[in-house]
């Protein structure tokens, strides 16, 4: 069933429908609709408990405790309250509980502001959570649905980001699967460890030195074994509904010189920009990079090696040294045959929500096809100088 | 009086206290009354390594250690958990020191009473931070010497009263106890299980080794806190019936102070300040419980 909704309301389509059990959160502007709906969706639904409770640590915590009874769990925020996470959010993954949670990635104060930009989730980069990015309200919903399934199969915690505003906010069609079809692609869930009081553990006690080095090891692994998970699931998601998903999508990539890489719903405004050069002769295309954790080194690698150079547009910045998908694309590409590695330019553009706007995507595509390479690891574009 | 309490234990023989600690008593006490059906959420505390470290523990019910800040919260999660599922004959058991109480874990115990979740929080009260090596608290009694509280500049202020704070929270129970009268613990506990709703004990558990006194002194020091008024016995229902489970005769907090290495330095002028404030709030308290009408 088609329906026309903001972001936010996707993404409590997409709880409902994955039979989530418990749900936990805090409200933060942009994030506030999705608990709203839920709270509408649910009512009357004793298959789901919903705790409203008063901040967004209590949020993940109260999540890690349902979680660890074995039920389907999930929260959402937004930067400020992620922040709020941090400490929890380490020890969803290090308990290896697979909630999942949304994130609308809104800046960091200060100053206050309430628009977009990706400080907010890349800041909690090591904390041994996926990271989804989003390019538009059916892939949030999707997305949701393929969480679950990734999170249960692994045990790792799934984030989930949409940008503020221009998908939370904004409405576009989605189509809203049959419920009986998520059931078919996402059954129950069958915790592997759980509270039981007829078999009961301590969990998360004092690991010594001759314990915690190995736990961190299988964490990476279960890391390192979400790639194949992550891309197999979106292949069995494209049987039953017909969209495909991966670590990344190539457009029109194949024969590209010039490739842009992004993530978030700029990648909307990039695909229709890739097809105006093309219109020209222009051969540019984009990787749109899905999973930032885990971090699609064997993709990055396999499509960039190709190209003739590499621009990658970074809503984000890690202050003090550059972009932080620019940081990540270039590690991928170093450890390989030198004649594989283009040069990469870094841009970085619409911090705290300013418009990528096509102006913006001209300019960066100028300043690549002018420059043999970059001059320095940021450039900066839509600044006010 | 013959006590009814179970043969049956749920802890098992070894745990890491230090010698003379009192928290082991309370958890063995508490888990008597609550049985086989009862899970911990526990935020780091003392017993977060008297529990065991990995793989040993020291209990022989689930236990999820968890964040200093999230004891209530994890638990109204596993309470959500079980309750979705069905599980309805669990008892749910935060198991907090005052740190975790007082302080770090207090929004999310507000939060929790203030939901009046299901689940029974119990704060085994040192008077400080024990774990970490004798730094004070918002449980650290006025005058006391901590490590980060000298004795030329020790405790300034007054313990907080968290039982109070926790009534006002309009909760169906929230009670003292202490490990020198497990018959009034052992009561409370099994009242308060037939109870739903948020719970609330506060359990006085002398710690030797950062009180400074003689570990076989443990349970005569619990007992003193009693006897001299400065930690009465006594229980709230709903927030406004105050019942004092027990009227000492009142010995002089002088007794009581002078056992512990923390109140050494105090001087008489210290002392007599002590002596008025414990009187003045046994005033207080036997006010209010003299104040209820239902």
């Amino acid at each position: 069933m088609k329906k026309v909704i903001i972001g936010n309301h996707a993404v409590s389509y997409g709880v409902m429908l994955s039979r989530t059990q418990v749900i936990a959160a805090y409200p933060i502007t942009p994030q506030t609709e999705v608990v709203e709906k839920l709270t509408e969706l649910c009512s009357n639904n004793k298959k789901v408990k919903l705790l409203k409770v008063e901040s967004e640590h209590s949020a993940m915590a109260a999540c890690i405790g349902a979680s660890m009874t074995g039920v389907r769990t999930f929260t959402a925020t937004s930067s400020q309250g992620l922040a709020l996470m941090h400490e929890v959010l380490h020890w969803a993954a290090g308990a290896r509980l697979p909630i999942v949670m949304i994130n609308v990635n809104r800046a960091m104060a200060a100053p206050w502001t309430l628009w977009a930009d990706q400080n907010d989730s890349l800041s909690q980069r090591d904390t041994g959570w996926l990271q989804f990015y989003c390019e538009s309200n059916q892939e949030v919903l999707d997305t949701i649905i393929q969480a679950f399934k990734i999170s249960e199969e692994i045990l790792l915690p799934s984030m989930v980001c949409l940008d503020g505003f221009f998908l939370s906010h904004t409405s576009e069609p989605v189509d809203i699967p049959l419920k009986k079809e998520v059931d078919a692609f996402l059954p129950k869930y069958k915790p592997k460890y759980q509270i039981d009081t007829d078999d009961p553990h301590a969990f998360g006690g004092v690991a010594g030195v001759d314990y915690y080095f190995e736990i961190r090891y299988q964490m990476q692994e279960a890391m390192e074994k979400g790639k194949s998970v992550i891309r197999k699931t979106g292949k069995d998601f494209k049987k039953v509904f017909g969209r495909e998903y991966g670590l990344v999508e190539e457009y029109r990539c194949a024969d590209a010189e010039t490739i842009l890489v992004t993530s978030g719903m700029i990648a909307g405004t990039l695909r229709v920009m890739v097809d105006e050069y093309r219109k020209k002769g222009k051969k540019i295309g984009m990787l749109k990079i899905r999973t930032f954790r885990p971090f699609p080194v064997e993709e990055v690698r396999r499509v960039l090696k190709k190209a003739k150079k590499v621009a990658v547009i970074d809503r984000n910045i890690s202050f003090g040294h550059s972009g932080i998908f620019f940081q990540e694309v270039k590690a991928a590409m170093y450890n390989q045959d030198r004649s594989k590695r283009p040069p990469i330019f870094g841009f970085i553009t619409g911090l705290g929500g300013r418009d990528v706007t096509p102006d913006i995507i001209y300019e960066i595509i100028d300043h690549t096809s002018l420059h043999s390479e970059p001059k320095s690891d940021i450039i900066w574009v839509g600044l006010k100088k | 009086m013959k006590l009814k309490v179970t043969k049956e234990e749920y802890m098992y023989q070894g745990h890491t206290a230090c010698p003379g600690c009192t928290a082991p008593q309370a958890m063995r006490y508490v888990l008597k009354v609550l049985g086989k059906k009862t899970v911990i959420s526990m935020p780091a505390c003392c017993w977060s390594t008297i529990a065991g470290i990995f793989p040993y523990s020291s209990l022989k019910v689930p236990l999820f250690h968890t964040a200093f800040p999230a004891g209530a919260s994890v638990a109204s999660g596993i309470k959500a958990g079980m309750d979705v599922q069905g599980k309805k004959d669990v008892n749910v058991l935060t198991w907090a020191g005052d740190g975790g109480t007082f302080d770090i874990g207090f929004q999310a115990l507000s939060g929790a009473a203030e939901r009046n979740e299901d689940i029974i929080y119990v704060c085994y009260d040192n008077e400080a931070y024990m774990n970490t090596g004798i730094q004070r608290s918002s449980a650290t009694p006025w005058g006391a010497w901590t490590a980060v509280t000298p004795k030329e500049n020790p405790e300034g202020n007054p313990k907080k009263d968290i039982v109070y704070i926790m009534a006002a929270h309009r909760i169906p129970y929230a009670a003292t106890a202490c490990v020198a009268y497990p018959e009034d613990l052992i009561r409370k506990m099994k009242k308060a299980k037939k109870m739903s709703g948020t719970r609330f004990f506060q359990i006085l558990v002398p710690c030797s080794t950062g009180w400074k006194f003689s570990s076989e002194l443990s349970i005569k020091m619990a007992r003193m806190a009693v006897e001299t008024k400065i930690f009465p016995l006594y229980e709230v229902e709903n927030g406004v019936k105050y019942t004092i489970n027990k009227t000492p005769k009142g010995l002089p907090i002088k007794e009581y102070l002078k056992l512990q290495g923390r109140f050494k330095h105090l001087s008489e002028k210290d002392i007599k300040f002590i002596q008025m404030r414990v009187n003045k709030e046994w005033d207080d308290l036997v006010s209010r419980a003299s104040n209820y009408t239902a």
